[in-house]
């Protein structure tokens, strides 16, 4: 049971840290750009790693941390210029191709050290360490100091986390959660309506209230990877959310689908395609962006940390997720990032000690946890290809 | 070339057959006649694949307010015109000579979008639905100039939500003309061949066209169909809307159509009202075939006279046309 626990527990830490939730943000702008609008931008990692350098480098100088985020923004949008206005107007397919090289030259400017200037200014290979930029983004914190356990009432206040405490705790959070399941998919409960929505927010708290009960995290209060970290990272993914959900909802998020399913029809709507593809790209860069910033804030804007893995790692998340739904890329990204160290926690208990079964090493867990996650993403796309949460109807008709 | 009439004023309400055959009578029925007031005026367009010249108009007139078919022989143009006109392609000609205005303002230079935003939108020959939307979606992006649609203004609802109203509102009406307001939350995707057809025509009407041009809008749809669709295009010129339309079959063309523009190998080669331009031998020649007349599942054809016959008559018109060339 401890093993179990200790699975849990870092399982938990992963799925509240600020790196989650800064990929869920550069998930939730490719959402935009593929899900919505049907661009193939396969250079996500690029928009991010822009935003990280512009922010890193300008704090670095010692400029001020909000003009760092204003250059790293400016930086995304003229990335998305650039790459928007000679590929916009051809087929998709020029636009993946012109977004992963320029990902690889991003990558590689950064990383090149020729030059003696760029080298003072992105560090190489080697990059920026973190306690160059991190520094007032951490005295923002109105935290106070020392270390918080969320949440303080746990399992061991209850039967002194005896073992049975625990198995009825995870049931009650099972039940939670296939309850939600449930209403969500108009099985159970009101239709549609507040009421509906009510209910649905109503036990997505209790279940994140029941999980925390259950494997409690413990993390300083403003330190690296503390909870001032998580709280921004996740704070700023409910903005995105909020704003996808109004653009998308909006006749511009209608004409973005418009412009997915068939450029030619929205022409002769008198639609003009290529600006509508142009905010696309650059709204959903400017998302990268500022999750390349919170990507880089807990650890170092290293080149080669945000390179063509990550961006594979976010069109994964999207597809498990559900591309073109609101909650798809934050949902994707969690059951990755989460996933992904369930697998590396499991196979490193029972598959690499000398308890249980000694198959494999250190290094090789890490490797294997992919290999399963690729595995089950080729199943995923077989057997559920519209994701967790998108709509079936969707798939009937593929142009 | 007659003398054009001063028949601006009666653009609207033509919707008595008399007062169009009167319009009409006016005009002479050789290729490129001018109109007493045409809405589209197309001068010198030609479009070359290669070595291959796909259309050849030197001028063409569409009369405001009537429906004009334009119709021809597979590979004479007609789409290509189309695809040329509503800025979907460029003309070879482009900046040598090639002209055409819309209703006043020139389109010479203007891309698709803008030529449906000045009042001309067009169909498809092989429809355009959107097929992951749902019917009312692709009704309410046929209207023009929403608010919402600016990016800046779309995250504010009461910049856009009372337009949004009245656009729902009217895209309703529409779906209930064209009997498709049970399908509105459909997927586009899941509609019939027929009712996309009805779907892209009604969702071209929610921008309040000046002119609608319909590419073979009865293709591949079923005769019962075919009738409403009819009803649909007679009633929009009887509401002062010009529609220009490429068909296949001459009987609908004769049924509704007011003036009939015949393309045969990316010319113009005739034009005039139905019944006279069919009975025009250069149309039955280009159209038809010279031996139109001839049963080609006639056992008696297969004797050897009849053959010899055939080739003489050949050898004939082969001459005659040599002759004609020289």
């Amino acid at each position: 049971m401890d093993d179990i626990q200790q699975i849990l527990q870092s399982m938990m830490r992963e799925a509240v840290s600020p790196t989650t939730a800064a990929v869920a943000l550069a998930v939730i702008g490719l959402n935009i750009h593929f899900g919505y609008t049907g661009l193939l931008n396969i250079g996500q990692s690029a928009f991010m790693l822009l935003g990280a350098y512009g922010f890193a480098i300008m704090v670095d100088q010692g400029h001020s941390m909000w003009l760092g985020i204003l250059v790293g923004l400016l930086l995304a949008f003229v990335f998305a210029l650039v790459l928007g206005v000679p590929t916009l107007k051809l087929r998709g397919d020029y636009l993946a191709i012109v977004t992963i090289s320029a990902a690889e030259i991003v990558r590689y400017v950064g990383r090149s050290v020729g030059y003696e200037w760029l080298f003072k200014l992105t560090g190489g290979a080697q990059g920026i360490p973190g306690s160059h930029y991190r520094g007032p983004f951490s005295d923002l914190s109105f935290f106070p100091g020392g270390d918080t356990v969320l949440l303080e009432f746990n399992y061991h206040d209850v039967g002194g986390g005896s073992t049975v405490v625990r198995l009825v705790g995870w049931v009650v959070v099972i039940g939670l959660i296939w309850a939600a399941v449930r209403i969500g998919r108009g099985r159970m409960g009101p239709a549609a309506g507040g009421a509906r929505a009510g209910i649905l927010a109503g036990l997505i708290v209790l279940t994140l209230f029941g999980l925390f009960f259950l494997v409690p995290v413990g993390a300083q209060n403003t330190g690296v990877n503390g909870w001032w970290y998580t709280f921004v990272a996740w704070v700023l993914v409910a903005l995105g959310l909020m704003i996808v959900l109004g653009l998308t909802r909006s006749p511009w998020g209608r004409a973005l689908r418009g412009v997915r399913e068939d450029e030619d029809a929205m022409r002769s709507l008198g639609k003009n395609v290529f600006a509508i593809k142009m905010q696309a790209l650059v709204i959903g860069g400017l998302f990268g962006a500022v999750g390349g910033m919170m990507y880089v804030l807990p650890a170092a804007v290293q080149p080669d940390a945000l390179g063509r893995n990550i961006t594979f790692f976010c069109y994964t998340s999207l597809l498990l997720g559900g591309a073109a739904t609101i909650w798809g890329p934050v949902l994707g990204s969690l059951i990755f990032w989460v996933g992904r160290i369930a697998i590396i926690g499991i196979s490193n208990t029972y598959l690499s000690s000398d308890n249980y079964i000694n198959i494999m090493n250190g290094q090789q867990t890490s490797q294997f946890a992919f290999i399963v996650i690729g595995v089950a993403l080729m199943l995923l796309v077989i057997f559920r290809p519209q994701g967790i949460l998108g709509d079936k109807r969707e798939l009937r008709f593929n142009v | 070339m007659s003398e054009p009439m001063a028949t601006t004023t009666t653009t609207r309400g033509l919707g008595d057959p008399a007062t169009r055959l009167a319009l009409m009578s006016g005009v002479s029925p050789e290729p490129g006649a001018s109109k007493p007031d045409s809405i589209l005026t197309v001068d010198k367009i030609v479009r070359q694949f290669g070595g291959i010249t796909a259309v050849d108009v030197d001028h063409l007139e569409v009369q405001r307010g009537i429906i004009t078919a334009l119709i021809g022989p597979n590979g004479a143009g007609k789409t290509t015109f189309f695809n040329l006109i509503t800025g979907f392609d460029r003309p070879t000609s482009a900046g040598q000579g090639a002209h055409w205005t819309f209703d006043g303002s020139s389109l010479d230079r203007t891309s698709a979008s803008r030529v449906a935003k000045s009042g001309m939108v067009r169909t498809f020959q092989l429809t355009k639905a959107l097929s992951r939307m749902t019917v009312m979606d692709n009704m309410m992006l046929g209207a023009q100039n929403q608010a919402g649609e600016n990016l800046a203004k779309s995250l504010f609802k009461p910049f856009w939500g009372a337009q949004e109203k009245e656009i729902e509102a009217k895209a309703v009406e529409l779906l209930e003309r064209f009997k498709l307001l049970d399908k509105r939350t459909d997927y586009a995707g899941s509609l019939s061949g027929g009712q996309r057809k009805l779907l892209e025509m009604a969702r071209a009407l929610m921008s309040d066209p000046k002119m609608i041009m319909l590419d073979e809008p009865m293709a591949g749809v079923n005769p019962a169909l075919t009738q409403s669709l009819l009803g649909h295009v007679q009633s929009l010129r009887d509401e002062g809307m010009t529609v220009l339309f490429v068909e296949h079959d001459m009987h609908v063309v004769r049924h509704i159509s007011d003036w009939v523009v015949v393309m045969a190998e990316g010319r113009l080669v005739a034009e005039g009202p139905a019944d006279t331009v069919m009975s025009n031998q250069a149309v039955i020649d280009a159209y038809l075939g010279a031996h139109h007349d001839t049963d080609l599942g006639d056992d008696a054809l297969l004797s050897d006279a009849a053959f010899e016959q055939i080739e003489k008559e050949v050898a004939e018109e082969d001459a005659e046309r040599e002759e004609e060339q020289s």
